[in-house]
């Protein structure tokens, strides 16, 4: 007896060290990265006005995570008391989370669709969800071909080239394009997304729109062409390029700019080929129609500009919340966040990762509408 | 021992010397001589063909170890032992060619983890880090998985061992069966079925939010088959003359599971709790369902997202940029590390307490 | 391990005690133990219900499983416009939602197969190895070791057959292509080695621990007279192994063998990481292309939109799970055969 008595007060004794010891290492850690981080954390956070508190959930696209990972880490530096979450699963998801009333707002590639919205008053009282574009950015075509550097191509050789159509480097269309080039006997290697996404949607949009007779397929966030390969995420088909000689694909500006890869200039109809940059995509942008009604500002991005210096590849990621009707205990948080993403600040810090601010009289219209969110 | 006919058979070829019972046979330096002239052969061919992968070379190499011995020993020794040496040399490869990725494995994990490992890796959390930055750490990761698993473990452990006592103490009948052969069904439960199923159930239909609990539902349906069997083997090992005295004593049967079966095989049933733990610390479909992730340091296992190792290491390969790599790596080696470590202290338990019975 | 160590199964225990224990001691009429008794049949009844509520906890939560499975996926198919197991599209998001699992259906037996393919005699060699042809000081080391590695979190098995096996397996790919190119199952095509081939590959070394410690287990209990018979016969060691060894343990192996096919069969997050997916079946196994029901689940389930996207996804889960529950029930029937049979014997 007095052994099992024991064995109990040793299975007590070491039950307690076990949780006293994760009681201990609770308090040892921090989220406080200012150390290690690149230097320029918490400059700007001399103008955010910081209203409520707690944690602010947030999910879906993926091609702004880099921009919500920079405004979250500025937004947090100013406003000690709010934790902002954003979860980049996915357009889809990040909905369909939001229309479960599981987070305070949605990132998504794409406008709402009529069902999303009617299935949005349930979340929203009285009210229904809008769209609130927050960031535009170039979709860049990365290539990797040994070590050229410089590519120009049109919608129709792309479309091809995606379709399988054209599967060697030194095809003569692509030479035609690039006199001069040296292009190698080398096998293309197109990557897509394996995941369904806005950037596939919105460059499939642009190939139908620029080479209609080209790209037979329909646009969508699934990749409908057969052949090619296939990988997870932006980061997955970047660095799919970086790694297969031959490969081309594409992706946000932001994966070529740190993956160092270079990415094709397109020729539009302009006098001369478009480069992949946040100039030439704010033009783009600017060209836009509003499409939304009353507060909702889906936009009708023009892919097939002929403008000077557009970049016709462009993307345009919203937020979603509801008009009116928006979770009492995160409306606070939710609207000094997003005003903050509107703001100059906000949106100028944008063109150190890729992405392109909102020309200006959009931006005004977002300003208003995040304003007057309740 | 065979060094008489050592050095024959070169010139006598196969034929056993007449009057001898003894066969010529090879001699003891020849498999390491064999393997030798392979390798050497292996790393020729590559270098002269131009072959540009290593396991090419090693491939080579080793087709023409088990070829080369096989013909040597065929002509030397006759076709038994020949065909004995051949199953000999297939099984040194096979073993070779096994130990070879995982052995790359955790060499890689250490070499590039502990890049980024330092003990400000230990400490902090992902707040405010940006994917392509170095720096930040895996603390919130560390506290998640901890939370999570500790949290299965409180549910699975008691409602696994109670159904091993169940199945071994008191077991008979429909009710016995059945639940045997869903244990045994439940221990082939894919991981993201789990996850769907606690995903469906507690935070679309109940409506509950993503927390470190819902992670951990689904971590304790992977764990308690495994505990479940694990313990009844180890209550089966309680020699029958333990309880049988006990009982002769007067002492009810709830007294002697707790007071003499379940002391005995305590070492046994810790062994496997541990075990089973080790196996989930490293799920990671269920966690990316059910836990949302989070860069910041999350205490409450049952309110708001958290991270674990194993989605740490899942999300940081998804970012894709060589700082975020480095982060995975160093996370897996932690991951590794931790598991590694209750599967030693498992065994040391293991081996400590064994019942002095049988094997 | 334990899972498969063949269970004595009749162990008098379970029988012996219940007689002896649940009637033999309430009989004797002992005056002192009059007050104990009492207790001790509350316990017992208090015990016995908590630890039976804790066995109908479990198939409840296994009914809760196969229900709510089944009822989603019922959901999903009433709605599919598509035959669920012909079709080779997945637009479970459209209206109205297109989808079938031939594709997944197809990568996944085949990626098993080349993991079995490759997994299952190098696993048999080590366990041989371990057993018979180690010296005797390194096999112990060598087999902890080897179970050791059955630990290792499966994502790890997958950042390491992102980053490091794709990148190393191009040239074998390429050579393999030179020589067997012309049998179109062994053609290489596409840039990167992220094809059904690199997933078999890839989880024939994460199943290969579970089989080989299992296997070893079943060699070590081959009765010593048989080898030892052998050998006094003059048999080779191989010969030994041929006549006594496998045939005891064939049955053992089989089992173990599924144990690894199951644990294939749903793995995820290692093929999610090396594969690079597509809705159509390729005839070259080298190719990209193709996909598994779990890596498709967790590839799709972040833009599984609407109900269907989701329900469509648990429909696939739930052919995954009769899969693997056919799997393992034939596992542990070869199990349950090969205890009758060396009970008979010993």
């Amino acid at each position: 007896m007095m052994l099992q008595r024991k064995n109990g007060l040793r299975a007590v004794a070491a039950g307690a060290l076990v949780v006293s010891g994760l009681l201990a290492l609770t308090a040892c850690g921090s989220d406080d990265n200012s150390g290690s981080s690149g230097g320029d954390a918490s400059k700007q956070a001399g103008n955010i006005k910081c209203e409520g508190k707690g944690s602010l959930l947030a999910s879906g696209s993926s091609a702004q995570k880099n921009a919500m990972d920079l405004w979250v880490r500025n937004y947090t530096a100013a406003c000690g008391d709010t934790q902002v979450n954003y979860k980049a699963t996915g357009s889809g998801a990040g909905i369909q989370e939001f229309l479960q009333g599981k987070t305070a707002f949605a990132g998504s590639d794409s406008a709402l669709k009529p069902e999303e919205v009617t299935a949005s008053k349930e979340v929203c009282t009285d009210s229904q969800a809008i769209d609130i574009p927050m960031v535009g950015g170039p979709i860049a075509v990365g290539f990797h071909v040994g070590d050229l550097d410089k590519l120009t191509l049109d919608a129709e050789t792309l479309a091809k080239i995606f379709d399988s159509k054209i599967t060697n480097w030194n095809d003569e269309a692509i030479k035609k394009l690039n006199p001069g080039a040296k292009l190698p006997d080398l096998k293309i290697q197109p990557f897509h997304r394996s995941d369904e996404s806005g950037t596939t949607d919105n460059f499939t949009k642009y190939l139908k729109a620029a080479a209609p007779s080209a790209w037979p397929h329909e646009p969508g966030k699934a990749w409908e062409a057969k052949g090619g390969q296939a990988a997870d995420g932006s980061a997955g088909v970047s660095s799919q390029v970086k790694q297969v000689n031959g490969a081309i694909s594409y992706f946000e500006l932001s994966y070529a700019t740190s993956g160092s890869i270079p990415t094709v200039d397109l020729k539009t109809g302009a006098a001369a080929p478009v480069q992949a940059t946040t100039e030439n995509a704010s033009k783009a942008i600017s060209e836009a129609k509003i499409v939304g009604k009353g507060k909702d500002l889906a936009l009708q991005l023009a892919y097939d500009t002929k403008a000077e210096g557009a970049y016709p590849i462009t993307l345009v990621t919203y937020e979603i919340a509801c008009e009116k009707g928006n979770k009492a205990d995160t409306l606070q948080a939710t609207k000094s966040f997003l005003t903050y993403l509107a703001s100059e600040d906000g949106q100028s810090v944008l063109k150190e990762r890729g992405y392109a601010a909102l020309p200006p009289e959009i931006a005004t219209k977002v300003r208003e509408t995040v304003t007057a969110l309740s | 021992m065979s060094n008489l006919v050592k050095d024959r058979p070169a010139v006598t070829g196969s034929a056993p010397r007449p009057g001898s019972l003894r066969q010529p046979r090879l001699p003891r330096w020849a498999p390491a001589a064999f393997a030798l002239g392979s390798a050497v052969v292996g790393v020729a061919i590559g270098l002269v063909a131009g072959l540009d992968s290593r396991i090419q070379w090693g491939l080579i190499a080793a087709l023409v170890f088990v070829l080369g011995s096989y013909i040597a020993s065929t002509v030397v020794e006759g076709r038994r032992q020949a065909k004995d040496r051949l199953a000999t040399s297939l099984v040194w490869v096979a073993f070779l060619l096994a130990v070879i990725p995982l052995v790359s494995l955790l060499y890689e994990t250490v070499k590039r983890g502990s890049k980024a490992l330092n003990a400000d890796f230990l400490n902090h959390s992902m707040a405010g880090m940006l994917d392509d930055q170095a720096g930040g750490g895996v603390y919130h990761a560390i506290i998640g998985t901890l939370e999570q698993v500790g949290l299965a473990t409180a549910i699975a452990a008691p409602i696994g061992l109670l159904t091993a006592i169940y199945l071994v103490e008191y077991g008979r009948g429909a009710l016995a069966k059945a639940v045997t052969f869903f244990v045994d069904v439940m221990t082939g439960i894919p991981s993201i079925v789990a996850g769907l199923f606690i995903l469906s159930f507690w935070i679309l239909w109940l409506d509950f939010d993503y927390s470190g609990f819902a992670g951990a539902m689904a971590l304790a349906i992977l764990m308690m088959p495994v505990v479940v069997r694990s313990t009844e083997e180890m209550l089966k090992l309680v020699p029958n003359e333990l309880r049988e005295a006990s009982l002769a004593l007067g002492v009810p049967k709830w007294r002697t599971i707790l007071k003499v079966v379940l002391p005995t095989a305590i070492g046994g049933i810790a062994t496997g709790v541990m075990l089973a733990v080790a196996r989930i610390a490293g799920e990671t479909a269920p966690i990316v369902l059910l836990v949302f992730g989070s860069k910041t340091i999350n205490n409450n296992p049952f309110e708001d997202p958290q991270s674990s190792l194993p989605y740490y290491v899942y999300e940081q390969w998804t970012a894709g940029q060589d700082a975020s790599y480095d982060r995975a790596w160093a996370a897996a080696l932690v991951l590794i590390a931790f598991v590694m470590i209750l599967n030693l202290v498992a065994r040391g338990i293991a081996r400590w307490k064994a019942p002095k019975t049988g094997r | 391990m334990s899972e498969t160590t063949p269970q004595h199964e009749n162990p008098p225990p379970p029988d012996g005690i219940r007689t002896t224990g649940a009637d033999a001691p309430g009989d004797l009429p002992r005056a002192p133990l009059a007050e104990a008794r009492g207790t001790g049949r509350i316990g017992d009844k208090i015990f016995l219900g908590l630890s039976r509520g804790a066995g109908v906890t479990l198939l409840v939560i296994m009914a809760a499983i196969a229900g709510f499975l089944a009822i989603r996926a019922s959901h999903a198919l009433s709605a599919n416009e598509g035959n669920f197991l012909t079709t080779f599209t997945w637009d479970a998001n459209a209206n109205p939602p297109v989808f079938g699992i031939a594709v997944l259906l197809f990568g996944t037996v085949v990626s098993s197969i080349i993991a079995m393919a490759l997994a299952v005699p190098i696993a048999i060699a080590i366990a041989l190895f371990i057993t018979h042809y180690a010296p005797r000081r390194l096999s112990g080391p060598i087999a902890y070791v080897i179970d050791l590695l059955a630990a290792i979190p499966s994502i790890v098995y997958g950042l390491w057959g992102g980053l490091f096996l794709v990148p190393h397996l191009e040239g074998l790919y390429k050579w393999l292509d030179d020589y067997l190119g012309w049998t179109k199952i062994f053609a290489y095509h596409d840039g990167a080695a992220r094809s059904l081939f690199t997933v078999g590959i890839l989880l024939a070394i994460m199943i290969l621990p579970i089989i080989t410690s299992v296997s070893r287990e079943v060699f070590r209990q081959v009765p010593r007279m048989h080898e030892e018979a052998a050998l006094a016969l003059g048999a080779t060691r191989w010969e030994v192994i041929r006549m006594s060894v496998l045939p005891f343990g064939r049955s053992g192996v089989i089992s173990a063998s599924m144990l690894g096919l199951g644990r294939a069969l749903g793995e995820t997050m290692a093929v999610a990481t090396v594969l690079s997916p597509s809705w159509d079946i390729v005839p070259s196994v080298l190719d990209a292309g193709g996909g598994t029901f779990a890596q498709n689940i967790a590839s799709s389930f972040k833009e599984a939109s609407g109900d269907m996207g989701k329900d469509a996804l648990i429909a696939s889960g739930l052919v995954l799970f009769v899969i693997t529950l056919v799997v393992n029930g034939a596992a542990r029937l070869v199990i349950a055969r090969r205890k009758e049979y060396s009970g008979a014997n010993a």
